[in-house]
């Protein structure tokens, strides 16, 4: 798992703000534009005498760089040095550095396709499998970053997604975050995560739509066919029919609408059901994902109620994915090792974990699939897996 | 970490557990001595023992049955925990009724009486040489062709029927031509086809470069193996079968397989040879069949065959059938029986396939109308084969009619409304009304009713036992289900 944020070590002025700079590795870098960027250092040429002045800051591989040959401390732009943890740093990443707490965030790495920016902590859930645990805390600020980072990110970049908490308790914020990101990255696709209950309102859901950004989606999870189940998942009475009608509103205005599913032992017994009640009522979805458990979060606390041996519901899930086939849809299972599934699934199974947390076991080594298997989370490796991971030869 | 609640608080909450729901609309029926079926307004359906039914009837069946889950996950009830079901059913029912605003898309051209062949169950053909008697005129033809444009339906199919079409090619030319041009010219053009129905046997290389130059596909009759088709469907020389195949694998070379498609008339003859009929299909590489019995109308009445056999036999020959097809399945053959095909798609999904005899409002005039080869406009190919009988309450009125007055005809909308089946006695408390249709020509021609008398109707009894049987097939085996969700959805 690449770790993206943490406590650095600081040298410099306490007093600037926390801000995000774009990382590069060039000392000659022009002084007009030295101010948004972090120089990163990896190792000192022998020619260089002083860290090169103007740079937002300056990022070192190693603490030894300043002893060894006696660099200065610039004026102007705090040093910071880098644990080992971020060796994946590269020329064109994004990160937030605050020097009074010491810390840097990388919000955008250039490598990935799956960026996702966590516009909030907050939300009106209370999943009980979530894996960023909501907290109550005015962090207004990220929005604000966000607005900045588009502003920044390269045009080509392929694909961000807005995530959280929940991304639309900004209201017109967002709004006006996502007709930013339409502005100013008109081919970037953008994946929103939100429970989708704020669409319930028309005019909402509306507005979204009034944007007419050319590829955006909205993720919205819906546990069950039962109400009961669904708001017991999301620790939310009501929230069944809020999110089934914004789900509707959404796609009544042409918004892309995709359904996700996280299989665990509270959704399970339904899990064929709630297949068919989309197949049946949500036809007009653009696509349904089935995704197992990141074992992190909430989930770890709630293990005992939520982990189910993705083996022992191999079948559940062929035939859940044979509902939504049969009918037409898109359909993908997510976070699933091929060994674990059925053949007939094969097809649907995607390799969708975000490559910073993402990995395989030993075992995987002589794996014939391994190419094509979407591998597991670390947290699961870390904590929980199958019992059934087994090599193909 | 902050406390979770258990699913006891939201399923308590708002709702107390004594279950105070609402019944939204549905009616069930018995399926056999211990189940009964229940369906809502959209055609989902649900099958229920009889304590759960009276539970669920007499508001006592409580939230935590799994039974009480399903029922409201499928819009049969509604309580505190969830108020979309009404809106989901309206969306379901508009889907469902969606197509009808789009009014009639198949427009079917007799171009002749005349026929080569003397099949005794026919209805209307004509062993004659007088072309003048029994021939579309081009007149008759131009006016049809107007009237099939001025439909406000984006798709528009032509189709030929006769007697033998391709006896009167000239007209088909004249007609495909024509149309073809008419359509250009169009200040939105519709999405024009056609389709002939002919026995194969006068079809030649001239024919065949016409069908493949304007997309002309091939509808045929296949009664079964070569003896049964030949008894079936003489000529002189008795060579129907022969020319028949021969003008398939003609046919499929030239246009391509899936081109041309061959429907069976069901006989007294051919009732103990149901597998053998489902393996003359399949040998000949069509990828389903449509099992269909005689209709009452035309010389089949005439000649006694159409009271050849009962509903009860003919239904045993479908069933058979119908099983004989899952297991071919089972052995990993696709191949599907069309009439369970269409009733499916209307039990296992939100869309009509939009077949005549199983519409509501019915089909007739809505979804097809004929312009017969005298001129006359009919409200369906049973309407005008009533007429050759003497009865023409179906008549709509003559190609010299304007569109508008063809279809706002008052016997036509009298007996759309009065077989209208969700305000039609006895329909209206059938479970299975939505996966049916309202047969006003049958009805009539057999009871002088465009509703009909229900337990007396023929229609009824044989629509029930199928209906009854593939939901018993579906609740009996996870792969009829399975199978029966793929015909749904491929129909």
């Amino acid at each position: 798992m690449l770790k993206l944020r943490g406590r650095v070590s600081y040298r410099g002025s306490r007093d600037l703000e926390p801000r995000l700079l774009q990382v590069t590795e060039n000392l000659k870098f022009p002084h007009a534009l030295r101010g948004k960027r972090a120089l990163l250092i990896s190792h000192v040429p022998n020619q260089l005498s002083s860290i090169p002045e103007g740079f937002g800051a300056v990022l070192l591989r190693q603490e030894s760089f300043l002893q060894d040959s006696a660099l200065g401390v610039p004026l102007d732009s705090g040093v910071y040095v880098l644990p080992g943890d971020y060796s994946y740093l590269a020329e064109g990443d994004i990160v937030r550095l605050s020097p009074q707490t010491e810390s840097i965030s990388v919000i955008f790495r250039r490598r990935t396709p799956n960026n996702s920016i966590l516009l909030t902590d907050r939300c009106n859930h209370y999943c009980l499998m979530c894996s960023q645990p909501p907290k109550n805390v005015e962090d207004s600020w990220l929005l604000e970053e966000a607005f900045e980072l588009i502003r920044m990110l390269p045009g080509d970049t392929e694909n961000i997604g807005f995530t959280g908490g929940e991304p639309t308790l900004y209201g017109d914020g967002f709004i006006s975050l996502v007709a930013a990101a339409k502005a100013n990255l008109p081919h970037t696709s953008l994946d929103v995560l939100s429970n989708g209950r704020a669409f319930a309102n028309d005019e909402f859901a509306g507005k979204l739509a009034s944007i007419a950004h050319p590829s955006l989606q909205v993720g919205i999870p819906l546990y069950s066919d039962d109400p009961v189940t669904h708001d017991y998942v999301v620790q939310s009475p009501g929230a069944y029919d809020e999110t089934l009608r914004g789900i509707l509103n959404l796609k009544r205005f042409g918004v892309r609408v995709e359904i996700r599913i996280v299989v665990h032992l509270q959704t399970l017994p339904r899990l064929v059901q709630t297949c068919e009640f989309i197949s049946r009522n949500l036809l007009f979805v653009d696509h349904v994902a089935l995704m197992g458990l990141e074992i992190t979060g909430f989930t770890r606390a709630n293990l005992d109620i939520l982990w189910v041996d993705p083996y022992d519901y191999r079948d559940a899930l062929s035939q859940a994915v044979n509902v939504l086939r049969t009918v037409g849809m898109n359909v993908s299972v997510y976070n699933h090792q091929l060994c674990v599934v059925n053949q007939d699934v094969e097809k649907e199974c995607r390799q969708a974990i975000s490559d910073w947390k993402n990995e395989y076991l030993p075992v995987c080594d002589d794996c014939e699939k391994r190419a094509k298997c979407g591998g597991f989370f670390s947290t699961q490796i870390m904590h929980k897996h199958s019992r059934h991971i087994k090599p193909f030869r | 970490m902050s406390k979770f609640r258990p699913i006891t608080f939201y399923s308590s909450q708002p709702a107390d557990t004594s279950a105070q729901y609402q019944l939204l609309p549905f009616r069930f029926t018995q399926l056999d001595d211990s189940r009964y079926v229940a369906t809502n307004i959209a055609g989902e359906h649900i099958v229920l023992d009889p304590p759960t039914l009276h539970a669920f009837v007499g508001h006592k069946l409580p939230a935590t049955d799994p039974a009480y889950i399903t029922l409201r996950a499928r819009h049969f009830l509604s309580d505190a925990h969830s108020r979309m079901g009404p809106d989901l059913l309206a969306i379901k029912v508009r889907t469902r009724y969606d197509k009808l605003a789009y009014w009639t898309g198949l427009h079917i051209f007799v171009l002749t009486l005349r026929c080569e062949h003397s099949c005794p169950y026919c209805q209307v053909s004509r062993q004659s040489e007088d072309k003048e008697a029994f021939d579309m005129s081009k007149q008759h033809a131009e006016r049809a062709i107007a009237l099939a444009l001025s439909s406000p339906n984006p798709n528009i199919k032509i189709e030929f029927q006769g007697g033998e079409p391709f006896l009167n090619f000239d007209m088909m030319k004249f007609i495909v031509e024509t149309a073809s041009t008419w359509n250009t010219k169009l200040s939105r053009p519709k999405n024009l086809s056609f389709v002939a129905a002919t026995n194969l046997a006068v079809i030649n290389e001239e024919m065949l470069d016409f069908c493949v130059a304007y997309n002309v596909d091939i509808s045929t009759s296949l009664d079964g193996p070569k003896d049964l088709h030949n008894k079936n469907r003489p000529r002189s020389g008795m060579d129907s079968y022969e020319r028949t195949i021969s003008g398939i694998k003609h046919v499929r070379q030239r246009l391509g397989r899936n081109k041309v498609n061959a429907l069976m008339t069901t006989t007294l003859a051919s009732l103990p040879l149901v597998k053998e009929i489902i393996d003359e299909y399949l040998s000949q590489g069509f990828n389903g069949i449509f099992l269909r019995p005689l209709s009452p109308y035309g010389f089949a009445i005439k000649t006694k065959f159409f009271r050849a056999y009962n509903a009860q036999q003919w239904l045993k020959f479908y069933d058979d059938g119908l099983d004989y097809i899952i297991e071919l399945n089972r052995q990993g053959v696709d191949f599907r029986e069309y009439y369970a095909a269409t009733i499916l798609a209307k039990m296992l999904t939100c869309q009509d396939p939009g077949y005549v005899d199983l519409m509501s409002p019915a089909g007739i005039g809505l979804g097809a109308v004929i312009y017969n080869y005298d001129g006359t406009v009919y409200a369906s190919d049973e309407a005008r084969m009533l007429a050759e009988m003497g009865d023409t309450t179906f008549k709509l009125g003559t190609v010299e009619d304007t569109f508008e007055k063809l279809f706002t005809n008052d016997t036509f909308l009298t007996a759309l409304e009065e077989s209208f089946a969700y305000s039609s006695p006895q329909c209206n408390d059938c479970a299975f009304e939505p996966w049916c249709g309202a047969d006003p020509v049958f009805h009539w021609g057999q009871q002088q009713d465009f509703s009909g008398r229900k337990w007396e109707s023929e229609f009824c009894q044989r629509n029930m036992h199928i209906f009854k049987g593939l939901v018993s097939r579906m609740e009996s085996e996870p792969f009829v289900k399975n199978l029966f969700m793929r015909w749904a959805n491929r129909c």
